[in-house]
């Protein structure tokens, strides 16, 4: 039989339910993976212990109905875990434990999901590169000193370096997407309201979802199934039919219109990036879709509109963090001292920049200039894809301009960072689902991945679509398991 | 626009995050690089473009009015960083 750990979810289902193998053999595996891949820095918090106890206990008394029957899984650290510490990858909700569960892990815990740790992210997810986090940078498997991307960039280096056979991240302007597509993983975002954001820890609420990240688009398919549901704790939640979204799996694509959008052929561009855009055209074609030249005139709007709705929504969900209630507290010498001390330093510099720059466009006399602005070019962006949808059932375009880059090589500019997400913060902005898959390398060997967008509440299809892309395109991680000695 | 030294002062007073001198003058560059990238916006004509305040555009569902959690106050005081059975506890607000 191959090592535990490099069977896919899909697989691990299937052999616990053959009883082929046993929960706690699964768990140990995983965790004596991590134990030895420390120098990833992909976790937060271990909860290692209390993982195989739990293995234990579904082992004694297993129920193989359970979508996720005694797997073990870790998962990025901006989901509340009850008595798991939650920290957001900040230092100022350094010693946080939660008294309650997000629903998104709860669900997961009902279907038999065990959790083995908390994984590292951007500071409040503010970051492409997992280099804001207050827990350190985070390695990329595939090479020393490369990021991982971000934020979710703890639970890409865990999948790919298989310390985890699955994970879940969140994705507010990129934050699932681009990272797969650094560490040759797949990542959806799921249509806004798909997944609840119930004990998510907020950074813009009108854009955060929370999705799956998985070796292949199979086990993608079991993920979104666990983790999509109606929720009533979250006003956003919408109730539409959640499909049988591994079930309905499909690699017949025939008849499918796929639109390219031109404004997606941006300067600078790696060569490497365009052949394989083109290959995913191909492939489409060759299986009997239909490619569709589309326009999405304001593209080029997104990201500044990004850059104004995300951090305002920030600025206002972060004002929770005042050292009174919960999370670290400084000194001061009176309230308003303390509140500004416990800021100052509870927050790294990102988060704080982010907060001024939501807190001046919502201020007075500026409102109207920016962010009222922001929101109409907001409606103008979501247009776009309405027009587009009246002639296409979904959208083929790269998940990032350029492969993933060195550590410290971004830190510097904040807007050479921020036009990483100039592929996937558009789908945010317009609330659509889309999926990131590896779909080839770059000179430097390092992994590219295609994006497939989907009108909203259509998961399904982009499933299908990035099912028979995989299928066609066969792609080989690298990995050489550098990290360990 | 440019966002001088006094006006970074004035929105680290409002976002309630001291900031000292030295870190003002870096924040104030990188805040004028960012609004320069975001102005990009006044290309456009949105005069007559209704706001998205939304995406999902329903209506909210209503529910009843009814304690879900009870006896929950150990737990919410759980965290709290100064350590009180009964209450938060703040720096004295009133002389």
């Amino acid at each position: 039989m191959s090592n535990i750990i490099d069977l896919k979810l899909f697989e691990l289902v299937e052999k616990i339910k053959k009883k082929e193998i046993s929960s706690t053999e699964v768990t140990k595996a995983f965790i004596d993976r991590s134990q030895k891949s420390k120098k990833l820095n992909s976790y937060i918090t271990e909860n290692f212990e209390n993982a195989l106890q739990k293995a234990k206990k579904f082992d004694e008394k297993p129920d193989f109905n359970k979508k996720l029957p005694g797997i073990p899984l870790a998962v990025k650290d901006l989901f509340c875990t009850k008595n798991i510490r939650t920290t957001a990858g900040s230092k100022i909700l350094e010693n946080f434990i939660p008294t309650y569960e997000s629903t998104v892990t709860q669900n997961i815990l009902n279907e038999g999901g065990i959790i083995i740790g908390k994984l590292n992210c951007d500071e409040f997810a503010m970051g492409s590169s997992n280099e804001t986090s207050f827990f350190g940078n985070v390695q990329n498997p595939i090479s020393e000193n490369l990021v991982p991307g971000g934020s979710s960039g703890g639970s890409s280096s865990a999948l790919a370096a298989k310390l985890t056979p699955a994970t879940i991240g969140t994705d507010t302007g990129g934050s699932i997407r681009q990272p797969a597509s650094f560490t040759g993983t797949v990542g959806l975002k799921p249509t806004y309201g798909s997944c609840s954001r119930y004990g998510i820890v907020a950074f813009a609420s009108s854009l955060d979802q929370a999705g799956p990240m998985t070796h292949n688009v199979k086990d993608c398919a079991l993920m979104l199934e666990v983790i999509s549901s109606y929720d009533n704790k979250d006003s956003t939640s919408v109730d539409f039919k959640r499909g049988p979204y591994l079930k309905d799996l499909n690699e017949n694509i025939k008849g499918k219109k796929i639109g390219i959008p031109k404004q997606y052929r941006v300067d600078g561009m790696p060569k490497e990036m365009d052949e394989l855009w083109k290959k995913g055209m191909k492939i489409i074609q060759d299986n009997g879709g239909e490619i569709i030249e589309i326009n999405l005139p304001n593209t080029n709007y997104a990201l500044p509109t990004y850059y104004i709705v995300a951090p305002a929504e920030a600025s206002s969900n972060l004002a929770r963090y005042d050292g009174v209630k919960y999370g670290f507290r400084s000194k001061g010498e009176n309230l308003i001292d303390m509140y500004e001390k416990t800021r100052s330093e509870g927050f790294g510099d990102e988060v704080k920049r982010r907060i001024m720059i939501g807190t001046y466009v919502l201020s007075s006399g500026y409102y109207d200039a920016y962010y009222l602005k922001a929101q109409k070019v907001r409606r103008l962006i979501k247009n776009d894809f309405d027009q587009a949808y009246k002639k296409v059932d979904a959208i083929l375009t790269p998940s990032t301009p350029s492969s993933a880059f060195k550590i410290g090589e971004k830190t510097n500019d904040p807007v050479s960072m921020y036009l990483n997400d100039i592929f996937t913060v558009p789908i945010n902005l317009a609330g659509l689902p889309a999926i990131s898959i590896p779909a080839g390398h770059d000179k430097a060997g390092y992994p590219l991945g295609l994006q497939v967008i989907g009108k909203a509440f259509d998961e399904q299809n982009i499933l299908n679509i990035a099912y028979s892309i995989e299928k066609n395109i066969n792609f080989k991680n690298n990995i050489n398991d550098w990290w360990i000695n | 626009m440019t966002i001088d030294l006094k006006t970074v002062k004035h929105i680290s007073k409002l976002s309630r995050i001291s900031i000292d001198d030295n870190k003002a003058k870096k924040l104030s560059d990188d805040l004028n690089s960012i609004f320069k990238f975001i102005e990009k916006l006044e290309e456009l004509d949105t005069e007559k473009i209704e706001p998205l305040t939304s995406i999902v555009e329903t209506n909210l569902k209503l529910r009843k009015d009814e304690i879900k959690s009870k006896n929950i106050r150990e737990d919410i005081l759980k965290n709290s960083p100064e350590d009180n059975k009964d209450f938060f506890v703040v720096p004295k607000v009133v002389e």
